[in-house]
């Protein structure tokens, strides 16, 4: 085993590089340089002809692109990873995650964390999840690791918050139970595949 | 035990090895990889998994159970034994649970990972599932049948390496494979099947619960997720943890351990050890080891005035008083305020040991003991213990102890005053004695007797031991063939007719014997000690002795020491000592102690009136060892470093070092400083390694040097009778199994009292709690029943250093008691 993460013990020393910029002007005349040589070039001129023509198809020939939002929401792609959601089983209601561990571990962004413990029935118990909404970056690894569909993106993609930390517990985004009927496979990132039951082996069972 | 040096040939690679070598020990040890599952490497082969299946020369062997032979030519892979491999896994894979998502196991399983070596993607066997029950077996371990695959790993271990037994395989009750797959299974997978379908796992006191030492070997050894610690069960997963090498204190064995670490939970990010490792096959670890893990020192903070307090403390001091548990730099640290400042170093727990040294390295004229337990493991087939509470003393020196008996065909002499009801458990040919405590000067004569070399004994001690020697006679009973003659009547034809019978008798007869008074005072059978020795000794050729712990403590240990380095002098017999708990070989090596304490003491982990401790309860707080870097000398003679597992926020003695002016900038830039005239050498601790190589060669920091000097080789005086201590009420100070200090008693998991143990009729007579009066000094202790224990001697702990009982006993192990109810 590589004992090199052992041996630096220069914790907290950061590793910041300068970016390679022009400096900025500091004399009046510099600065004179600057306004002079971006004006001549009209530059501001070739972006306010697109504006400009935009304005007149919309006022003139009736094609406004502006949706009404929050009033109107555009349809997204079952594909999009929005907030996510997690699943019951259709049959007796219970959560589908099993605490393996897996979203956790594999997400980039650190985001999740779960403690599970040994159950009264001798199974493993999801005690307490969450994701830091925060931080995650929707990257949608979770669900398509997730090996009983449990953890999915669903569709609301509202993320904005007062605070950057904003954690969702797991009583949060499971399906409410009166609502069981209505929860629907998701079929993005993660999904079983259409041919799912053709590529499929069984396994012999002798009962 | 003969060992030649052969060559082997395995897949076209020349492979160096020695002769009777396993192959699959000689192909590991040359990165060659042939599948198993069920070989330990220290144990003996089990064949339960047959995946080993390799041809050599030309024949279908098991390479975990077949020895190489010079110019052997092995072949590890062909399609026939790929198509067996895969079989058994198929088999494997019956039934098995598809819930690798919570196992506990899962990223670390065996199972998991030869599915895939051996690249099973299809099933063709099935039979139908019998419930198997989750069953918590003891307060630590946890065994899940359904996941079990009777690789039998537990089972061995328990019973080749920790020497308890306490499990074994028991019935299943599931169906009978199918006679169909006769036709069309491999053979070695339906014979495998066959047996699998038929047992699982279960304690082998016929009851629901083990009753074992609870080390949690057998959860370590465990390739699929049956066998786990209760503790860990689905709390964490294996992959998620982050491993710190590191070394355990707790007793001298100085394992190698892995500390697990992890964030705590969803509201404390702090880190935490979820549980420990260990490289089971060539390190096995007791109870302490596994489960003695959060014993840190959680909430210290750095508090200037507590320093300032601190450094006036130790100015202040004439004496430090600390025990074993710190490491080789800290110990360097206390000697250089004894040489700095003039304070007096007190260490009750490692005087006696380093005295008894000084004694040995006079007489013998080496500092260490010459051998190692490894190679008592490797090589010898007799094994002697003495003065030492193989049990609970030192858990590694047990093992080996026990190792010898079931890998080597060993026999064993233990003696010891204090009954134990396990070691004669270890095997057949283990005699044992149970002597009166410091008579242990009659037992090395008695071992002198037995096996010195007769020639090189000095005159004086062969006439010495002549003396013990009387002729006897005694009556025997034989077994004579006697002639009969019977009159018999032919059934037919009416005849009588006179036969000849021989006829077994058995005769009384007087013979003559040597009858020797010193087995006699030992406890032995002196009237039939001849044969039982005889029967012992049969084709033995290698003998080890271990010291033990009660010899530094006898009075006369001057002359322990001296007819121990005879016997080193006067036989082949390798000699290891058990030295006390945690570090003590590193301190006795390094400090100058002083005999006793006086003036204002410090304590380190200690009573005191200045507490400096690692515990939380001192006046300043020091890191635990599994918050800081050190050394530490182990009982193979070995400088080994420990890293830091958890974070640490408070100051280190090195601090306290720095403000009194003589400290250095890490605690481990004092590692390059240890005494090199004691053996230690000029290197830095980032450039210690620890681990093992495949072959079980132990990669761990430096080996420690012997010094030479001229050996004395003082003739040993006679045994002094007065040494003895006979009396009704004797009190041995030793601890419980998994107990050896206060850290093991803070850790969740060590459930063992802090009480007085005794054996199941003296516990009776005792009752539940008595006032136990030591040296004029009284204790009130409850009374812990310990059904391995016989005999009167009762066991009082030290692991609690504020009970102080080290100071109770004084300079002996023994100490005459009076016991009261209360």
């Amino acid at each position: 085993m590589s004992m090199e993460e052992f041996k630096d013990r220069n914790v907290g020393v950061q590793n910041y590089r300068m970016l390679d910029l022009e400096p900025n002007p500091e004399t009046g005349m510099d600065k004179f340089k600057q306004v002079v040589k971006r004006s001549v070039k009209l530059e501001l001129f070739t972006g306010l002809k697109v504006t400009f023509r935009e304005m007149f198809n919309a006022l003139f020939r009736g094609e406004m692109h502006t949706t009404k939002y929050p009033f109107e929401k555009l349809p997204i792609s079952p594909r999009y990873r929005a907030i996510h959601e997690m699943k019951r089983l259709l049959e007796s209601g219970h959560y589908r995650c099993i605490g393996c561990g897996l979203c956790e571990k594999i997400c980039i962004a650190n985001c999740i964390r779960m403690d599970t413990r040994y159950d009264e029935n001798q199974r493993k118990e999801v005690s307490e999840y969450t994701i830091n909404f925060g931080r995650c970056i929707f990257c949608g690894y979770c669900a398509e690791v997730c090996p009983e569909l449990a953890i999915v993106h669903g569709g609301r993609y509202e993320t904005a918050s007062e605070q950057r930390a904003s954690y969702s517990t797991f009583e949060d985004m499971l399906t409410p139970l009166d609502q069981l009927a209505q929860q629907s496979e998701y079929p993005g990132f993660g999904a079983v595949s259409a041919d799912a039951d053709e590529k499929i082996k069984k396994t012999p069972l002798a009962y | 035990m003969s060992k030649n040096e052969i060559t082997i040939i395995i897949d076209g690679k020349e492979c160096k090895t020695q002769e009777g070598e396993y192959i699959l020990n000689v192909a590991r040890a040359n990165d060659i990889f042939i599948p198993a599952i069920c070989y330990l490497t220290r144990c003996s082969p089990t064949l339960a998994c047959r995946l080993c299946l390799v041809e050599a020369d030309g024949k279908r062997v098991y390479a975990c159970n077949a020895k190489a032979k010079e110019g052997m030519n092995v072949t590890t892979v062909s399609e026939e034994i790929m198509e067996e491999r895969r079989a058994i896994m198929e088999v494997y894979d019956v039934n098995h649970p598809l819930q690798c998502g919570v196992c506990d196991q899962h990223g670390e399983c065996e199972l998991q990972n030869y599915t895939l070596e051996l690249e099973v993607d299809s099933q063709s066997f099935a039979i139908r599932d019998t419930l198997r029950e989750t069953k918590n077996w003891s307060s630590v371990l946890h065994y899940d049948a359904g996941l079990c695959i009777v690789c039998e790993r537990c089972v061995t271990v328990c019973k080749d390496m920790i020497g308890d037994s306490a499990i074994k395989t028991g019935k299943r009750g599931g169906d009978a494979v199918d006679k169909a797959y006769k036709e069309t299974a491999p053979k070695d997978a339906y014979a495998m099947w066959n047996k699998l379908q038929k047992s699982i796992i279960v304690p082998s006191n016929g009851t629901e619960h083990t009753n074992c030492s609870d080390c949690g070997e057998c959860t370590a050894v465990c390739p699929v997720g049956a066998l786990t610690e209760r503790d860990f069960v689905y709390k964490a997963n294996p992959w998620e943890l982050k491993e710190t090498p590191a070394t355990c204190m707790h007793c001298s064995s100085g394992c190698q351990i892995y500390y697990e670490t992890r964030f705590d939970s969803i509201d404390n990010t702090e880190e935490k050890i979820f549980r420990v490792k260990n490289e089971w096959n060539y390190v096995s670890l007791c109870g302490a080891g596994r489960f003695a893990y959060d014993f840190e020192n959680r909430d210290a903070k750095k508090d200037p005035q507590a320093l300032k307090d601190a450094v006036e403390a130790i100015k202040k001091a004439k004496t430090i008083r600390f025990n074993n548990m710190i490491t080789n730099e800290e110990a360097l640290m206390l000697q250089t305020l004894k040489e700095k400042f003039g304070v007096k170093l007190y260490n009750p727990y490692a005087r006696a040991y380093q005295k008894f040294m000084e004694h040995y390295a006079k007489e013998s004229g080496h500092n260490l003991y010459p051998n190692d337990y490894k190679e008592i493991m490797q090589e010898c087939d007799f094994v002697i213990s003495i003065g030492s509470k193989l049990r609970n003393d030192n858990p590694n020196a047990r093992y080996a102890f026990n190792n010898v008996q079931k890998m080597n065909k060993g026999s064993a002499l233990y003696f010891h005053p204090v009954g134990d009801k396990l070691i004669p458990t270890f095997g057949k040919t283990v005699e044992t004695f149970e002597h009166n405590p410091g008579d242990e000067e009659a037992v090395l004569y008695l071992i002198l007797d037995l096996f010195a070399d007769k020639s090189k004994l000095p005159k004086a001690v062969v006439d010495y031991l002549s003396k013990f020697h009387e002729t006897r006679k005694k009556t025997i009973k034989e077994k004579v063939m006697k002639d009969v003659v019977e009159k018999v009547v032919d059934k037919e034809t009416g005849e009588e007719k006179e036969v000849k019978k021989k006829v077994p008798q058995m005769v009384e007869k007087e013979v003559e014997y040597d009858y020797n008074l010193l087995v006699e005072r030992v406890g032995g059978d002196a009237e039939n000690f001849n044969e039982t020795f005889e029967k012992l000794n049969k084709k033995k050729t290698s003998y080890a002795l271990i010291a033990g712990e009660d010899l530094y403590y006898h009075p006369n240990s001057d002359n322990i020491a001296r007819l121990i380095a005879l016997i080193e002098k006067c036989s082949d017999m390798k000699i290891v000592f058990v030295p006390p708990k945690g570090n003590s070989m590193g301190v006795s090596l390094i400090c100058d102690l002083d005999d006793e304490a006086e003036g204002f003491t410090v304590g380190y982990n200690e009573p005191g009136d200045y507490r400096l401790s690692a515990l939380g309860d001192g006046d300043i707080d020091m890191p635990a060892i599994n918050q800081q870097e050190g050394t530490m000398v182990i009982m193979n003679k070995r400088v080994v470093p420990t890293n830091a597992a958890l974070e640490y926020n408070g100051y280190e003695l090195n601090d306290i070092m720095n403000e009194l002016g003589v400290g250095k900038r890490l605690t481990i830039d004092w590692t390059e400083e240890l005494p090199l005239e004691k053996g230690f050498q000029k290197v830095k601790f980032d450039d210690l390694p620890n681990h093992y190589l495949n072959d079980g060669t132990e990669v761990r920091g430096y080996e420690l040097s012997s010094i030479n000097s001229r050996a004395k080789g003082t003739n040993p005086r006679k045994i002094d009778d007065k040494t003895a201590l006979k009396s009704a009420d004797i009190a041995y100070r030793s601890n419980p199994q998994r107990q050896f200090n206060d850290f093991t008693d803070k850790a969740h998991q060590i459930f063992e009292k802090f009480a007085l143990y005794a054996s199941p009729e003296r516990a009776k007579e005792l009752g539940e709690k008595v006032e136990v009066t030591i040296n004029d000094k009284c204790i009130t202790l409850d009374v812990i029943e310990d059904d391995r224990m016989s005999g009167s001697i009762v066991e009082i702990p030290d692991f609690i250093s504020s009970a102080d009982v080290i100071s109770l006993f004084g300079d002996s192990r023994y100490a005459k008691v009076t016991i009261k109810r209360v």
